[in-house]
């Protein structure tokens, strides 16, 4: 897809040098350089246990790195006030935990909590921002339906409303389309290009399926043995080679004669046709 | 800045105008804080008159009149003593003391999002109450000092139950497993100390073991008071924070919430909270353990349970006093009539995780 830059673009640039990243002994991340440019939609793509969780995950700093430092506009993100940096930057986690009851409209309201002060007082401000994104997410019919009640499609929906109502020019999200069907994967996927389209988002996505990440994204990061195998346009990053040495998977690349993008075909051991 | 969607980003039905979609929204958010404010305002209303009844009913009743004389300092024939000097001070400690147990409860469960994670039920109030067992019947100390020995001893169980369970993940079953182990441990050592009391005294053995109001003055009432004045508002101010971490630590973090700062922050202050209150009346049964759920129930997920949930916990310890005192032919301490109350819940609690940890 093509990215139309308008006057609401994100501006804001995110940037990770020589990250190093790990739990106690173990090193996931490793001297890692990464530059999201404005206003563009990015998948990191990679096999399970990767990283790519953990990426996010420093990027919007929750954890703090062993090494090197993430930059948003120059500025290292673990040095700015937390409150300010989620005005800018909104992360969808891999597994967010609704509470017990409540409602879209209420859990969709908690993204504004980086917009209000110590003891609450909810603006008018706040409202039509809850309202966009249930009108941007077409939850807006759910408003009052609790959250434990609704499908995985419309679940996934919400929590990108909630995201949204934060209001932030960059958004990441870890695997929103993973545990949905392939027409709900699509209608997140649309939704993400619509909001880089239209309001100039920048989305940096965990994405498992490389065919829909090539089709929806504008630039592919592979992650491998800790750092970034590959980053670039779906055509230049996605070759046999990468598959193979990303995912140990021997495949072809053909064209999506939807998209004219690559398309990966695995090849298993099993129901390869001769010649 | 318009979203335009696909045919196919919709769920079937039409979606309302974006006009009509900010109506809902505001309705929705008036609407919860309509239920909020009905809810807090009728338990004000029941904490109110339950402390009122509990001022002039007893062996002599005195009516509003008298009550109010005495409250306000005017000498009132008999009612001076026995309503100025032995029903206001446990009448306020009831109230002060319910408020420190719901609000400290109810920060445990939402923290680490388990109604079973109450301090009551992990063994903070074990840990509270058999220092202050030990401070008045070993070292034969009172006053302030009793209240830092229970401050010390809980957060010291906290530290303890964190440090045994932290690998299984804070919000674990091993962190109530293990709490429930400690508080064991803890109940039969308050045992020990009130078996190697010089004078056995069974009001002062239950007051340590389920906790009771018998024979409360100003002295024990005052640090309890103020614990409250200066913890409750610091919680109070977290309330936003805690409410986030229910959405889960990363998505809290995500949305500028000091994850660790705020558990940090609450975790004292809940402790404190529910030390002070102990070191006045023992850890009074499934008070902090039962505020939240209650509270919960009655305002749906309506915005933050930490006042509905000090409500409660006033309302309990009220009426179970005067249920204790009064309505049943002998005499039993505010902790043994919570204890009957709590326990069932505790064990429908318990069967139900069971099972959906069994099937999931
Ligand atoms: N909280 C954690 N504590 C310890 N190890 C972790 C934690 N989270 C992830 N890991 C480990 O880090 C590695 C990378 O995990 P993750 O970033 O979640 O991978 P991915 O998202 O690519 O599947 C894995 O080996 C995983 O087991
Ligand atoms: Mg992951």
């Amino acid at each position: 897809m093509t990215t139309h830059l308008n006057l609401t673009a994100s501006t804001h640039e995110l940037r990770a040098e020589g990250l190093a990243v790990g739990y106690g002994e173990r090193h996931v991340l490793s001297g890692l350089d990464l530059e999201i440019e404005p206003g563009t939609v990015t998948s990191i793509v990679g096999a399970n246990a990767s990283g790519k969780s953990t990426l996010l995950r420093t990027l919007s700093r929750l954890l703090s790195p062993a090494g090197g430092q993430v930059l948003l506009d120059g500025r290292s993100v673990h040095s700015m006030p937390s409150k300010e940096l989620a005005r800018v930057l909104g992360l969808l986690p891999q597994s967010p935990v609704s509470p017990d009851g409540i409602t879209v409209a209420d859990l969709v309201g908690r993204g504004r909590h980086p917009h209000q002060r110590m003891f609450r007082a909810w603006s008018a401000a706040d409202d039509a921002a809850v309202a966009h994104a249930l009108d941007a997410t077409a939850t807006a019919d759910l408003a009052d339906r609790p959250v434990d009640e609704l499908s995985g499609g419309q679940r996934q929906r919400v929590w990108i409303a909630m995201v949204l109502a934060q209001q932030t020019d960059l958004l990441l999200l870890d695997e929103p389309t993973t545990f949905l069907d392939v027409s709900h994967q699509i209608e997140v996927l649309d939704l993400l290009a619509d909001l880089n389209r239209d309001r100039g988002t920048t989305i940096v996505m965990v994405l498992h399926d490389l065919n829909l990440a090539a089709r929806y994204s504008d630039r592919l990061v592979a992650l491998e043995g800790g750092r970034v195998y590959a980053a670039g346009p779906a055509s230049a990053v996605l070759t046999e080679q990468c598959v193979q040495d990303v995912f140990g998977l021997r495949s072809r690349i053909i064209d999506d004669p939807v998209s004219g993008g690559p398309l990966v075909v695995p090849v298993g051991r099993h129901h390869v046709a001769a010649g | 800045m318009t979203a335009t969607l696909t045919p196919t980003a919709s769920t079937g039905s039409p979606t309302g105008s974006p006009a009509g979609t900010l109506a809902k929204v505001t309705g929705a958010r008036l609407g919860r804080r309509r239920r909020r404010a009905l809810v807090i305002g009728i338990l004000s209303v029941l904490v109110v008159a339950v402390f009122a009844a509990s001022l002039m009913v007893g062996r002599t009743f005195y009516g509003p009149a008298e009550v109010l004389g005495v409250v306000f300092g005017q000498d009132v024939d008999g009612a001076t003593f026995t309503v100025g000097t032995l029903r206001l001070p446990r009448a306020v400690l009831a109230v002060v003391a319910g408020a420190c147990f719901g609000l400290g409860g109810v920060t445990f469960q939402t923290m680490l999002r388990n109604p079973l994670a109450s301090p009551d039920i992990i063994g903070i109030s074990s840990g509270a109450s058999a220092a202050a067992a030990f401070a008045i019947i070993v070292l034969g100390i009172d006053g302030p000092a009793r209240s830092a020995f229970a401050i010390v001893a809980g957060l010291g169980v906290a530290l303890l139950i964190y440090l045994l369970s932290s690998k299984g993940g804070v919000a674990g079953t091993r962190l109530i497993l293990v709490g429930i182990g400690i508080a064991a441990i803890l109940t039969s050592l308050t045992n020990y100390l009130l078996s190697r009391a010089g004078s056995w005294d069974l009001q002062e053995a239950l007051r340590w073991l389920t906790g009771s109001l018998n024979g409360v003055g100003w002295e024990q009432v005052l640090p309890t008071l103020v614990a409250l004045l200066v913890l409750a508002p610091v919680l109070l101010g977290q309330s936003a924070n805690l409410e986030s971490l229910t959405l889960g630590d990363d998505t809290a973090a995500g949305l500028g919430v000091r994850v660790n700062r705020t558990r940090l922050v609450a975790v004292i202050a809940a402790v404190g909270l529910v030390a002070f209150a102990t070191a006045a009346c023992g850890p009074i049964a499934f008070v902090a353990f039962l505020s939240g759920p209650i509270a919960a129930r009655l305002l749906g997920p309506n915005g933050s349970l930490l006042v509905p949930s000090a409500l409660v916990g006033t309302l309990l310890v009220l009426v179970a006093d005067l249920v204790g005192q009064f309505a049943i032919g002998t005499r039993y301490p505010v902790g043994v009539v919570t204890g009957v109350l709590g326990a069932p819940f505790l064990l429908y609690l318990i069967v139900r995780q069971h099972r959906i940890g069994a099937t999931s």
